[in-house]
């Protein structure tokens, strides 16, 4: 029961990332096992630990937890970053679910098809700067506190600057128009385990770049095509 | 009237008010299944009354978005408690917090947000199929009945077998089995035999069915929605276009 979770998922961020984030955070040491071919893939399939066959998954307490969502929350709650009572948890569960929104956009965009990554990066920048950070922003305006909900730390804040990183990977000035934000930024980096966590040489996952794009698309037998698919599913808002 | 409202606003408005003073959350979405669906089973399983607000044009859309009402100018909006809930999973724990459909302990909502979490992606096959192109609904199809026989049903199934008891988790009805049970219903709607080898899924799904709440919400007359035909379908895309 004692020891520390272990993560099970590809060398690279995917839907992991968050969850790396949120245990280094929480100052929560953690292994992972990161399979490298479908073959390995496969192999931990047939080890009959994922519900769904499917990744990310996370040996925490005696439980294969599987489902990003829940792997979070858990986490969240354990380690006291999921507010202070019901309400707090429902303002931080919808600034969650908005920057997953965005971040799934972006974690899909390398595999667009080639003569649509202009198309699409411009409509993830359009969408951040004009749907999702403006929220943040104003939150952050209207209660004029250092943190998203209740005036301390907790999980939405963590997913916040982990999206903005993101984000400024895709244009380097996109938190521009965004002052709150940049100084939001700032300080959450500052943490000490986030500070860390952001250094060379922690678990944090570098972004995909052609040869672990292909290595991701081997493992998980991606479609052609899916990114438009995604994109369609979001545009479509329904 | 205050703003230049019209009196048909202004009225609207006051219903909205008395609304949420007496205690019932207000569900705002177009007049279908979608994404409100499973918050409309989950609100009817804990035997919370709720009102409904539909929009029917893409102006009713812009009028929520201009009003601030929409975080992320998108729906499902639900007025509970005071709050503009948005995002479906949100509004969902919310809900389960509050009725306590979310078990005893933190190791418990684990399992229930794994399985409630494999539900909804099922869910979402279902939710989406009647909007695809007509070229792409053949493959969704297969692709969804193969999901739901090979991949989510067993799942749920071995839950069931491996502790035998009444509900997944915690022998106690949560926000899992609920949503369960709707998935069933919808995607036995596209697959008719697809309960054909999970006998302990069908009890389930009986069982629940039974539940006083639950069993009144099955009834015609009730705020449940049925599947969306053609036409529906081309009013709810001209919302959103």
């Amino acid at each position: 029961m004692a020891g520390k979770p272990v993560l099970h998922y590809f060398n690279g961020r995917g839907r992991m990332e968050s969850i790396r984030w949120l245990l280094a955070a929480a100052g929560v040491e953690f292994e992972e096992e990161l399979f490298e071919t479908h073959e390995e893939f496969e192999k931990l399939i047939q080890g009959g630990t994922l519900m769904y066959e499917q990744v990310p998954m996370v040996e925490i307490d005696g439980m294969n937890l599987v489902q990003t969502r829940a792997i979070l929350r858990y986490i969240a709650a354990k380690y006291d970053l999921y507010g202070r009572n019901l309400k707090e948890q429902a303002w931080i569960d919808m600034y969650v679910e908005g920057l997953r929104d965005l971040s799934d956009m972006i974690m899909y965009f390398p595999l667009s098809l080639p003569d649509e990554k202009e198309m699409n990066l411009e409509y993830i920048l359009q969408r951040a700067t004009t749907r999702f950070f403006p929220v943040y922003e104003k939150a952050l305006r209207d209660h004029g506190q250092d943190f998203l909900v209740g005036n301390r730390l907790s999980w939405a804040d963590i997913q916040l600057l982990e999206v903005i990183l993101m984000t400024e990977e895709c244009k380097a000035s996109v938190l521009s128009g965004f002052p709150l934000l940049q100084e939001f930024k700032v300080r959450i980096s500052h943490i000490p385990t986030i500070n860390r966590f952001l250094q060379v040489g922690s678990q944090r996952k570098p972004p995909l770049d052609e040869e672990s794009i292909q290595t991701a698309k081997d493992v998980f037998r991606f479609e052609h095509g899916l990114f438009l698919k995604n994109m369609s599913t979001i545009v479509a808002e329904y | 009237m205050c703003c230049g409202a019209s009196r048909e606003q202004h009225l609207t408005r006051k219903k909205q008010e008395l609304a949420t003073m007496s205690g019932k959350p207000i569900l705002h979405y177009f007049d279908g299944r979608g994404r409100m669906e499973p918050i409309r089973w989950l609100l009817a399983a804990a035997g919370v009354e709720f009102e409904e607000k539909f929009m029917k044009t893409r102006e009713d859309l812009q009028k929520l978005r201009n009003d601030g009402d929409l975080m992320f100018q998108q729906v499902p909006l639900v007025e509970i408690d005071g709050m503009k809930l948005v995002q479906t999973k949100a509004i969902m724990n919310y809900i389960a917090m509050k009725y306590n459909l979310y078990g005893k302990d933190m190791k418990e909502r684990a399992l229930i947000d794994m399985y409630s979490e494999g539900v909804a992606d099922l869910n979402d096959m279902v939710i989406s199929y009647p909007y695809l192109p007509p070229a792409e609904k053949e493959a969704s199809l297969a692709n969804l009945k193969d999901k739901a026989r090979n991949r989510y049903f067993p799942a749920f199934e071995k839950v069931l077998k491996s502790h035998g008891q009444d509900y997944l988790v915690g022998n106690k009805l949560s926000k899992a089995d609920v949503s369960l049970v709707q998935v069933i219903y919808h995607t036995e709607e596209l697959d008719s035999s697809v309960m054909a080898n999970f006998p302990l899924l069908k009890a389930l799904r009986t069982r629940v069915s039974n539940l006083p709440t639950v069993k009144k919400f099955l009834q015609p007359g009730s705020k449940r929605k049925p599947s969306e035909d053609e036409k529906r379908i081309e009013e709810i895309k001209k919302i959103f276009s």
